[in-house]
């Protein structure tokens, strides 16, 4: 069911983006290849953990477990992720991900941790 | 015959309780943030002595040391509180104390280690050598809220001095009666505390404020006093640049009559004159710094940096505030430590598994050892510095 509302709103996404075929527009729409999957477990672990801990239990941010984001729309979760939270120490990561990338994170964060 | 045997007997028995018999001052641990354990090293010859297992997450993780530089405090994310004997690599005494911690400290005189929590907001005092719960202060601020704590460190005076990161204040906890702790509470210090360093001569506890441009300084020689707002609006008029791992603050950041502190959101280094805490300078630096660490001898300080710049050391000489080295040890520099009288260099490469040595005169590299996922090192020098 989210997968494939997840893939409906990738489709769309990559119809709007459509024929711009910049560098940019391909990364963007592109799935995530299983290097980049690698380098973004890592990611997930190392950097988002240095603020939500490696079993993403939280630490001074919030806790990332299946239960504690349950009630976010995976929309909202890759908007924080891209974004930030304003007014607290969450960063915008646009700089580093697009939205295929922040998905796939989300889907990660759903699944929860094997701990 | 006999006797030539018994004497050789004997000799052979000295020999080796000589070669068990060693001190600890060159000793010291390194956190394998992935797999929980850490390793003893000794750095004289720059070796790893052992490994010890099932300390739990140390996602997060810090120490402290034992007066007697024997035994080693961990504090790891998940709340597990373990002392391990330097000595005999064994884990001594160890609970889970609370849901989620970020650090700890330990008493002037040696015998309280307290815990600082997220979850159950709070700090925890345990006595050192049982690790008998002592003392629990739930950090209810003036919001009626239970907050994160943060910044724990210990003061003299058998106080032990933190910070409520929801709550916005400075708690000053005085332990001389173990079984009456007395708490005196700083309200409105400010937004989002987010770690606090104590100068080395434990006169000078100073919060980093996430939520604002600038830092909140207690003097605990007076802290009737209060709070004082220094660094107001260090960033004022240019816009934050977004922080991808929160700075520490640690004491060990005074040099030559000067603090040296990570600004945040602001790619710089931010100099100000112990006392008067006026700013005196800010140096541009290569990314958003995490630690800024003096030398022992404070002529230099060595600065790391957050994601995604953390591949990268830089040194700033004091006397001139230029940066005169910038290294490239390896992806994920976490953390640094000085060897106790600063000729050396240990840095933590997370995602190289490896700790680098460094000659800190002539940045000449001294050596490696294969670490797991490395991040904090501390050596047991520190057991005699206030705030660490």
């Amino acid at each position: 069911m989210r997968w494939s509302l997840h893939n409906k709103r990738l489709a769309a996404f990559a119809f709007l983006t459509g024929m711009i075929v910049t560098a940019a527009g391909v990364a963007a729409t592109a799935p995530v290849d299983a290097t980049r999957q690698a380098e973004l477990s890592v990611l997930l672990e190392q950097d988002c953990g240095s603020c939500h801990g490696l079993t993403r239990k939280g630490g001074l941010g919030s806790a990332l477990l299946p239960d504690n984001i349950a009630h976010f729309t995976d929309e909202a979760l890759i908007e924080i992720i891209l974004d930030g939270v304003p007014g607290t120490p969450m960063p915008p990561w646009r700089r580093f991900l697009n939205r295929a990338e922040a998905s796939w994170i989300v889907d990660r964060l759903r699944q929860g941790t094997s701990q | 015959m006999k006797l030539k045997i018994s004497i050789a007997a004997i000799a052979l028995l000295m020999l080796s309780a000589c070669a068990e018999i060693r001190g600890t001052g060159d000793l010291g641990l390194i956190i394998e943030r992935g797999a929980g354990s850490i390793q003893i090293v000794q750095t004289t010859d720059r070796e790893s002595l052992a490994t010890i297992e099932g300390l739990g997450d140390l996602s997060h993780a810090s120490a402290v040391y034992s007066r007697d530089e024997r035994y080693a405090y961990i504090f790891g994310r998940d709340g597990g509180l373990t002392k391990i004997d330097m000595l005999t690599h064994k884990i001594v005494a160890r609970t889970m104390q609370a849901g989620n911690s970020i650090g700890g400290a330990i008493s002037q005189d040696g015998k309280l280690v307290a815990v600082s929590n997220y979850k159950p907001g709070g700090v925890r005092i345990f006595d050192a050598q049982t690790l008998e719960p002592v003392a629990e202060i739930p950090a209810i601020g003036a919001n009626g809220e239970r907050s994160k704590t943060v910044g724990l460190v210990d003061a003299p005076g058998q106080r032990f001095v933190f910070s409520l990161y929801d709550a916005g204040e400075t708690w000053i906890v005085d332990m001389r009666d173990r079984n009456n702790p007395a708490i005196t509470k700083l309200r409105n210090i400010g937004k989002l505390p987010y770690d606090a360093l104590i100068t080395p001569d434990g006169r000078w506890y100073i919060a980093g404020l996430f939520g604002e441009d600038g830092m909140a300084m207690v003097d605990l020689w007076q802290p009737e006093k209060g709070v004082r707002r220094i660094l107001d609006g260090y960033g004022r008029g240019e816009k934050a640049l977004p922080v991808y791992k929160m700075p520490h603050l640690e004491g060990w950041a005074m040099a030559n009559g000067h603090a040296f502190m990570p600004a945040i959101g602001h790619h710089e280094v931010l100099v100000a004159a112990e006392g008067s805490w006026k700013e005196v300078d800010r140096i541009a630096v290569h990314g958003q710094p995490v630690f800024v660490m003096a030398r022992p001898d404070g002529r230099q300080i060595w600065v790391n940096f957050a994601f995604p710049d953390n591949d990268t050391i830089q040194v700033i000489d004091v006397p001139t505030r230029k940066i005169i080295k910038t290294l490239k040890p390896g992806p994920a520099v976490l953390h640094m430590e000085f060897t106790p009288r600063g000729e050396e260099v240990w840095l933590s490469v997370r995602d190289d598994n490896q700790v680098i040595m460094y000659d800190t005169t002539t940045f000449a590299e001294k050596g490696r050892l294969p670490v797991r996922k490395p991040s904090g090192i501390f050596f047991t020098a520190r057991a005699h510095r206030i705030g660490l």
